[in-house]
């Protein structure tokens, strides 16, 4: 199979839905003639003309709730925000609008525009571009969040966000974006709310999401040399998530390790743990362990960065921990 | 400018409308019937009908935490209004939006909005859709004095301005928000002076004077749709009542309030078309018992609609 990158694949993922459907469109920071900050909207404006893709000034408050009211009446509006640290802006738009209007309406609208962002750190971008605020998102009743690890599950989780009639935000992860990986020419799409098992295991399951699922599958790799045998599930989705994939690889490998970039206090990883702990408490032959960044801002230099973010070192000994209690 | 004589009787039932409604809100309210908070319409009816006078059913609105004289104008019913205003099954919204809430897209009612600048971003988006579908609908952001020192307020008409779109940005210039006098927190005099900075017209009328409002309305609305772009509208006007119904006035000179009521908006306008005769006393009469009947069996309604289901609070999540 031919191999692309994520960043090809966001591409192409959009220009099939563009051709697809007249009513998608885009918008945000030199997304038009400059091609996106990482090349994700390269080409678009080339193909469906000013139009349909076109740039926005730097107000994301304005072009973002801009997006809630196109979608509120026929448009299906793909806004992507240069770096998703900003989302702070734009978050009425998001939390008190887009995600709300349906529901207190009693469902007589709906709103199905998708928000893309680059999340994530390693790249020694500091407390500012180098967040990962899916948690707090995911806390959002009516809002999908979707984290994307390889370019084939980003072209089609994508294609299902524009699709999709609720608001989705979907994060990309920087340090992603070039790397390739096999995507069929055919098309696909992926369900969002489904996991995926990256690779199959016995002894422990590490549930991970977006760039965390590398280092899982690093980290497995390597126990694999120690003869521990890990499943690796990719939650793909945050909101909803996937209960019931997370359920069944714990009832069968009886021991869970999660994986998150961001930090830990009220997060992903907590509500995972949760609903493990409420659920197959029983099941389970040793304690949770969660891998996450430490809660301190994400700080500048790598030394500092790499000691608050999570690495696959961590992953490793959380395993063993897991696996030799 | 020569307005055909069913948009200058329209105007009229629509003022009736909103200030009958409102006033029977008030009392209902003050009688505990009624949960939550309400903000009343009353003082301000010629904005809503004089603007909504000039749009299409299929235009847009987006309206705000005092919204019901922009639902109404928009050509809602009163008795989904009043039954979700009770919290009824039967309301616009299945009692899930309540008074700040209220929606209906088949009247392009994009919502009353409880975070006061809300409605902007949503309207301007509107106008963005419309014009991408051309479509040919026009999009109105009504919003107060307050909105007008939010960022969402800046962003938007800097952006419909420079997409040039089919958009009318109307300030309800009441002020005061909640408590604090407008002019102790903004320097300038006129909120429309702003529309310069953005690169479109802005233009003052009189509030109360439903007349200029739907001149000034007309002549916006008429621009956006040829494709011209959008224009700021401030209306100087007052509330009648203080932010919310229970709110003691501690903060508003008693003349102050004395004065324009005496400048209210419905009576004047009356009796001019009266002597215009474009409508005569008697009718004018017939028109106002009228709505009078509409508001009651309105009340009627709503308070004889069941409550939603308790369990109907975990539907219409998800589209």
């Amino acid at each position: 199979m031919r191999e692309i990158s994520f960043s090809q694949a966001i591409v192409e993922a959009t220009a099939e839905e563009m051709r697809r459907d007249p009513n998608v469109c885009v918008w945000g920071l030199d997304v038009g003639p400059y091609g996106g900050a990482f090349g994700c909207t390269r080409g678009l404006y080339e193909e469906f003309g000013p139009e349909r893709v076109f740039d926005m000034p730097i107000s994301e408050l304005g072009y973002v709730g801009m997006g809630v009211g196109a979608a509120a009446t026929g448009l299906r509006p793909i806004v992507e925000l240069q770096f998703s640290d900003w989302i702070t802006l734009p978050s009425d738009a998001l939390i008190n609008q887009a995600a709300k209007m349906r529901y207190m309406f009693g469902g007589v609208l709906a709103v199905p525009m998708v928000l893309r962002a680059p999340v994530g750190g390693y790249l020694a971008a500091a407390g500012q571009h180098s967040n990962s605020y899916e948690s707090m998102f995911a806390h959002i009743p009516g809002l999908k969040v979707v984290l994307p690890s390889t370019p084939y599950d980003a072209k089609g989780l994508l294609k299902s966000a524009i699709r999709d009639n609720n608001t989705v935000l979907f994060f990309e992860h920087k340090k992603l974006y070039e790397i390739k990986g096999p995507v069929p020419q055919e098309e696909y799409t992926i369900p969002l709310g489904k996991a995926d098992i990256k690779r199959p295991g016995s002894d422990v399951t590490v549930v991970a999401y977006a760039f965390m699922v590398r280092k899982a599958l690093a980290a497995a790799e390597q126990l694999a040399q120690e003869g521990i045998s890990v499943e690796v599930l990719d939650l793909r989705t945050v909101s909803p998530l996937d209960e019931e994939a997370i359920l069944n690889s714990v009832k069968k490998t009886q021991r869970l390790v999660i994986v998150q970039e961001t930090w830990r206090r009220c997060s992903v990883g907590a509500e995972v743990a949760a609903i493990v702990a409420e659920q197959a408490l029983d099941y389970l032959d040793a304690p949770i362990v969660r891998v996450t960044a430490r809660d301190v801002p994400i700080p500048f230099s790598p030394v500092l960065e790499n000691y608050v973010l999570p690495q696959e070192a961590d992953i490793v000994a959380a395993v063993r921990r897991v696996v030799h209690a | 400018m020569e307005i055909p004589r069913e948009t200058l009787i329209r105007m009229l039932e629509l003022m009736l409308k909103i200030r009958h409604f409102e006033n029977r809100v008030k009392e209902l309210f003050a009688a505990g019937e009624m949960p939550g908070f309400v903000h009343l319409y009353l003082g301000q009816e010629a904005i809503a009908a004089g603007v909504c006078a000039t749009l299409n059913q299929d235009d847009y609105i987006t309206s705000t935490h005092r919204g019901h004289g922009h639902i109404i104008a928009k050509g809602a019913d009163m008795k989904y209004m009043m039954a979700e205003l009770y919290g009824k099954a039967t309301g616009y919204n299945k009692g899930k939006g309540g008074s700040q809430h209220i929606a209906w897209p088949g009247l392009g009612i994009l919502g009353a909005n409880g975070i006061v600048s809300g409605g902007i971003p949503i309207a301007t988006g509107a106008a963005m859709s419309a014009r991408l579908r051309k479509s040919g609908q026009v999009a109105v952001a009504f919003f107060g004095d307050g909105a007008a020192n939010e960022g969402a307020f800046h962003e938007s008409l800097n952006i419909a301005a420079a997409f040039c779109l089919p958009v009318v940005y109307v300030c309800e210039n009441n002020l005061y928000g909640v408590g604090t006098r407008q002019s102790c927190v903004r320097k300038i005099e006129n909120i429309a002076d702003r529309a310069a900075g953005y690169g479109m017209p802005g233009v003052v009328v009189d509030g109360n004077d439903v007349l200029a409002v739907y001149e000034a309305a007309y002549e916006a609305v008429t621009r956006a749709r040829s494709g011209e772009g959008p224009t700021l509208i401030e209306c100087k006007t007052y509330r009648w009542r203080t932010h919310f119904e229970g709110e003691p006035d501690t903060y508003r000179p008693p003349e102050e309030v004395e004065a324009w009521m005496r400048r209210e908006p419905i009576a004047p306008y009356r009796r001019h078309l009266i002597e215009q005769g474009i409508i005569s006393a008697s009718e004018a009469e017939a028109l106002e018992q009228g709505v009078i009947a509409q508001v009651d069996e309105a009340v009627a309604f709503a308070r004889n609609s069941p409550f939603p289901a308790p369990e109907s609070a975990l539907e219409d999540l998800w589209a």
